[in-house]
């Protein structure tokens, strides 16, 4: 078991290289794969690991978006003239340009999402249950429309970004590497968080919040740390999406609470809320799932989703990691040492 | 000296008075008691101290310091704390992990709080499990346990905390009478011992009056009566108050 275990991490790590060598007509869709990773991991941070379900996250994924484009903009033209022109045909950045633009904002997206997740934290996080979650849905579609009317960055037409300085391919294998770095770099940092003294205090808040507060857990800032940290991921990945969308819009693309906003949320219910792995596991179903039912049940996709979506909540609750750990519980720690011996005898 | 100074504090729901007037003193290092009919508003107390709610008048205050206005979260971290007569446990969690949880958070920086459980943690852990007869059970699902063995490892998990001050809401509730000593001798070991102060609900005479240095009582509300527990056992206005209730 120890020696198969660096095993096992390598031969994934080389399969992640690998893959779009080996599925070369399938970069975009593996980038996308890894987009659902990201924000199924990044969503289970606070719904599983602490309780905490929001339909919101979309707003970092949004806002990340446009900061990464307006920062990377930034650098080379005047914001608001860029935007007024659409992208342009004037327009033009060199390769430094685009890289410098896309990493100073990418690092921007980043740290603007974790400070907006700590202060939407410290106003929401009084509310648990479904006014938590209504009230986060509430603040993405909020800021989509406050965005789509704010003409300095768009508008309801969006930005345009430039395109990937080098060959068509090339830039595809460049956005699968980003985001699979984000995803591996994401993964390394979970599996050690999740084993921290501050992950035990996520679990406590989550499985009994008032008896957290009892115990004089700093729950307040242990739930705005976390919001902040997944934040900025999401706001990373926002960032690198703009770039590979090119063009992006406020309310189908940014802020699109509807679709990526809740699937995010099915991929984590598929594959087990507060595991791991669960969240990858159902980010990669539900994405496959999807392109499938995608391509082959044209106008009945929807209906598709909703049923895997009834399904999972009616008979998979703890999804699939959930369904593994009550058939076989001794893969996941639980024992009793049966030493013979009375329960609470005086251990003089 | 005294750690907890309660003055003066009325506490009501609605139409019940579930505390008036209540003043009584918690004499740090020992062990006190608070004994009283169902009902009689011994839980309201020990929400009014640890700020589960916020009171109808008076003052409470820890190691001289008023503490009735502040949240439940910030006196716990000043190392005043409380079990549930209910029990609360992280259910979901094994015995260790519980245990884990409960370190005390108060002496923890963030930072800290980014590492992983030391060495000396698991055996603290360990050690206290086993100081209360769980170390068997120590890697199942604590939901699992029965209600007293549940009530032991909540005890164990406050022990965890470091407390100046323990509050015990009915701590031999649901254990097996023929444990009850162990568990007498385990709560004043944690007094001697640990040296942390307790105030203890009870509603087992035998178990209150062997173990506390002074006792209240309260009935309807009320402060009846307070004393060593010679006193109050000779008290005839504590036996009305116990018969007429029953
Ligand atoms: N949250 C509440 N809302 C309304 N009334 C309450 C509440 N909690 C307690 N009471 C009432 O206050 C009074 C005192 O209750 P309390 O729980 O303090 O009694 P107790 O002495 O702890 O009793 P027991 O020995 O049964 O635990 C009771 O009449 C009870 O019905
Ligand atoms: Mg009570």
């Amino acid at each position: 078991m120890t020696i198969l275990r660096p095993i096992f991490y390598l031969a994934l790590l080389a399969l992640i290289i690998a893959a779009p060598f080996l599925a070369p007509d399938f970069k975009t869709q593996l980038a996308t794969l890894w987009l659902f990773i990201i924000l199924s991991m990044t969503w289970d941070m606070t719904g599983g690991q602490m309780g905490y379900n929001s339909l919101g996250n979309i707003l970092f994924y949004g806002a990340g978006m446009y900061v990464a484009a307006v920062v990377g903009i930034s650098i080379a033209y005047n914001v608001g003239e860029y935007t007024n022109a659409f992208g342009g045909g004037t327009y033009k950045f060199t390769t430094t340009e685009y890289f410098l633009g896309m990493g100073l904002g990418l690092v921007a997206a980043g740290l603007f999402c974790s400070a907006i997740a700590w202060i939407m934290g410290y106003l929401l996080f009084q509310f648990r249950g479904p006014y938590f979650a209504i009230g986060t849905l509430g603040a993405a579609i909020a800021a989509g429309e406050l965005v789509s009317n704010w003409e300095w960055v768009g508008g309801g037409q969006g930005i345009a970004l430039p395109v990937y300085p080098g060959d068509f391919d090339t830039g595809k294998f460049f956005f699968y590497y980003l985001f699979a770095g984000i995803g591996v770099i994401l993964f390394i940092f979970l599996r050690w968080l999740y084993n921290t003294r501050f992950a035990a205090a996520i679990n406590a808040i989550r499985d009994d919040e008032e008896k957290a507060e009892a115990m004089g857990l700093h729950t307040l800032r242990y739930k705005q740390v976390t919001w902040a940290i997944s934040a900025f991921f999401v706001g990373i990945v926002g960032g690198i999406s703009g770039y590979q969308l090119i063009h992006f819009e406020p309310l189908e693309t940014a802020f699109q609470t509807i679709n990526l906003g809740i699937f995010m949320v099915v991929c984590v219910l598929l594959g087990g809320k507060g595991t791991l792995w669960g969240p990858i596991i159902g980010a990669i179903l539900f994405h496959v799932v999807k392109e499938v039912t995608w391509n082959y049940l044209l106008g009945w996709q929807w209906v598709a989703l909703g049923a895997l979506i009834v399904i999972t909540v009616v008979y998979f609750q703890d999804g699939l990691m959930g369904w593994l750990a009550r058939l076989k519980p001794e893969w996941f720690g639980e024992r009793v040492i049966t030493k013979p011996g009375p329960v609470a005898e005086p251990a003089e | 000296m005294k750690i907890i100074e309660v003055h003066d504090v009325s506490k009501s729901y609605g139409g019940v008075k579930a505390n008036t007037d209540i003043t009584i003193d918690v004499e740090k290092g020992g062990i006190t008691g608070l004994i009283g009919p169902n009902g009689s508003g011994k839980t309201t107390l020990f929400n009014s101290i640890v700020g589960y709610h916020p009171i109808d008048k008076g003052s409470i205050k820890f190691e001289g310091n008023e503490i009735s206005k502040m949240k439940v979260q910030d006196i716990a971290r000043l190392g005043l704390l409380r079990t549930f007569q209910q029990t609360r446990i992280y259910g979901d969690m094994n015995c260790v992990e519980n245990m884990l949880i409960s370190l005390p958070h108060r002496k923890m920086t963030l930072r800290e709080a980014f590492t992983t459980n030391t060495r000396e943690d698991h055996e603290r852990a360990e050690h206290l499990l086993d100081f209360v007869g769980l170390h068997e059970k120590r890697f199942l699902r604590s939901g699992s346990l029965s209600f007293g063995q549940q009530k032991l490892l909540e005890f164990a998990m406050a022990l965890m905390n470091e407390p100046t001050v323990l509050l015990l809401d009915e701590p031999t509730a649901g254990i097996n009478p023929t444990l009850i000593n162990g568990l007498i001798d385990r709560l004043k070991r944690a007094n001697s011992e640990f040296g942390i102060t307790l105030f203890i609900i009870e509603h087992n005479m035998r178990v209150i009056m062997n173990m506390a240095d002074r006792i209240y009582c309260l009935a309807h509300g009320e402060l009846l009566a307070a004393g060593t527990p010679d006193q109050i056992q000779g008290d005839q206005r504590v036996v009305d108050a116990y018969l007429g209730e029953h």
